[in-house]
């Protein structure tokens, strides 16, 4: 595949060749030139040990079908979503103790005392809330547009797996300011999960680690929340992203082909 | 089977056991609590004369040790009555967790009635189903009178006709073939 030359970047661009007369000017030039191209020089060197100009333009200059239209970013703003949970998300976690006598302590002391606290919290509170309308939006425009079919259903059904587990996100992110809300909200959450037949009552058992809400559930809310989900999350949107590279996103419905008389015949047969 | 398959499977036949090390354990860590044997706390809660046949009183104590608040709950506690073929000299505990999906009830002595606040789940008296959409009576926990005291055990569930089960969690039902799509599960005291 090649891309028109002005599409990429100066500093991307194949190296010359040597021995041709190029822009090149490594071998000569003043100073002030060598100087303007070291830039360019990094870029080539490490490119030549990465192959990355070639993976990079073939992701970032892919040829995107006709009518593509804004719909198409929910997506990209799922992943940007994802993106502010995770940062706010480390840096929550530098305040948070997640002991079930310190928890809730921890947590109005980052909101009220420590500096921008209440913005942070704030960030990863509201942007769980948008990363999930931003899933089911990008969700029904999968659906509407007919993206989910041939060859992309794996794709579809590892959405399907992202969306169940940024629900467990929620659920399990729920418990950790531990006031009377998240601790009953959590309370009636694991009993709707144990009256799944036969493993619910011992799934509910994992998930609070005994018989009882008790001193180790709180960190093992916590571990689920930012270790175990987090790793199979980013595990899981590498795949997506492959995938959606590698097959190339659809033409919305309404661009279909011209059909011409002989096109039609073919199709009613 | 040549040389080259007989090296693939050996390796790989390693590889799995070395990776089969590591995960099991870790499995097994994560596991454990469920097959946890609990050790039973039991706490004095009043004189016995504290207790009538009439009316419940609330009374606080901890199930889980070592988390503060978070491991109190609360129990309504009345003595036996005749009336429902009880021994007087025995004390009934019933839970305050509503066995829809564990919201905590209250009792309203004027209807003589366990009341939920969260879907409108109403027990009678002896804590049975009267509206609402609970799934099992209230749950009880065991009673014991030591030195004139009333202590208060471990939890159990109870069948639609009071019978004692292994204690479930809200939202389980009870009895007949229930007791089997919802388990016993072995982090919890035995039915008394």
């Amino acid at each position: 595949m090649k891309f028109p030359d002005v599409l990429i970047p100066p500093p991307l661009k194949k190296p010359q060749k040597p021995g041709t007369n190029g822009g090149n000017g490594a071998n000569g030039g003043t100073p002030t030139d060598r100087a303007k191209e070291a830039p360019a020089d990094l870029v080539g060197w490490l490119d030549e040990r990465t192959g990355a100009t070639s993976f990079l333009t073939g992701m970032l200059y892919r040829k995107v079908p006709k009518g593509t239209n804004w719909f198409y970013t929910l997506g990209s703003a799922t992943l940007f979503a994802f993106v502010v949970q995770a940062v706010t998300g480390v840096f929550l976690a530098m305040y948070y103790d997640p002991s079930p006598t310190q928890a809730y302590g921890s947590v109005t002391h980052l909101t009220n005392d420590v500096f921008l606290g209440e913005f942070v919290r704030g960030m990863h509170k509201w942007g769980a809330s948008v990363m999930i309308i931003l899933i089911y939006l990008h969700m029904a425009r999968t659906f509407v547009f007919g993206a989910y079919k041939y060859p992309r259903e794996l794709n579809w059904i590892i959405g399907v797996t992202l969306l169940i587990l940024t629900m467990v996100m929620g659920f399990t992110g729920y418990l950790l300011p531990f006031d009377q809300r998240s601790f009953w909200a959590t309370v009636v959450g694991v009993n709707i999960n144990g009256t799944g037949p036969f493993i619910g009552p011992y799934l509910s058992d994992f998930l609070r680690a005994g018989a009882d809400f008790n001193a180790v559930t709180l960190s093992r809310f916590y571990a689920i929340h930012m270790l175990l989900i987090p790793g199979l999350l980013i595990a899981l949107i590498g795949a997506h992203l492959y995938l959606v590279v590698k097959l190339g996103t659809t033409a919305p419905p309404w661009m279909h082909p011209k059909r011409n008389r002989a096109i039609a015949k073919e199709e009613r047969v | 089977m040549n040389r080259r398959r007989a090296f693939t499977v050996a390796g790989q036949a390693v590889g799995g056991i070395a990776g089969a090390i590591i995960v099991l354990p870790a499995v097994g860590f994560a596991l454990a609590p469920i097959f946890e044997k609990p050790k039973e706390l039991w706490e004095s809660v009043g004189l016995t004369s504290r207790f009538t046949d009439t009316t419940y009183k609330p009374v606080v104590f901890t199930i889980v040790e070592g988390i503060g608040e978070a491991g109190k709950t609360t129990a309504f506690v009345r003595r036996g009555s005749e009336k429902y073929d009880e021994n007087p000299n025995s004390f009934v505990a019933i839970s305050t967790r509503c066995a829809h999906l564990g919201c905590p009830v209250n009792y309203v002595s004027a209807a003589e009635s366990f009341v939920c606040p969260c879907h409108g789940g109403v027990y009678d008296f002896q804590g049975k189903v009267i509206g609402g959409p609970p799934v099992r009576p209230l749950d009880r926990f065991q009673t014991r009178v030591e030195r004139g005291q009333v202590q208060i055990g471990p939890r159990y569930s109870v069948t639609s006709q009071l019978q004692p089960v292994r204690a479930r969690d809200p939202g389980e039902f009870t009895g007949g073939v229930w007791n089997y799509i919802y388990p016993p599960r072995p982090d919890t005291a035995p039915a008394p």
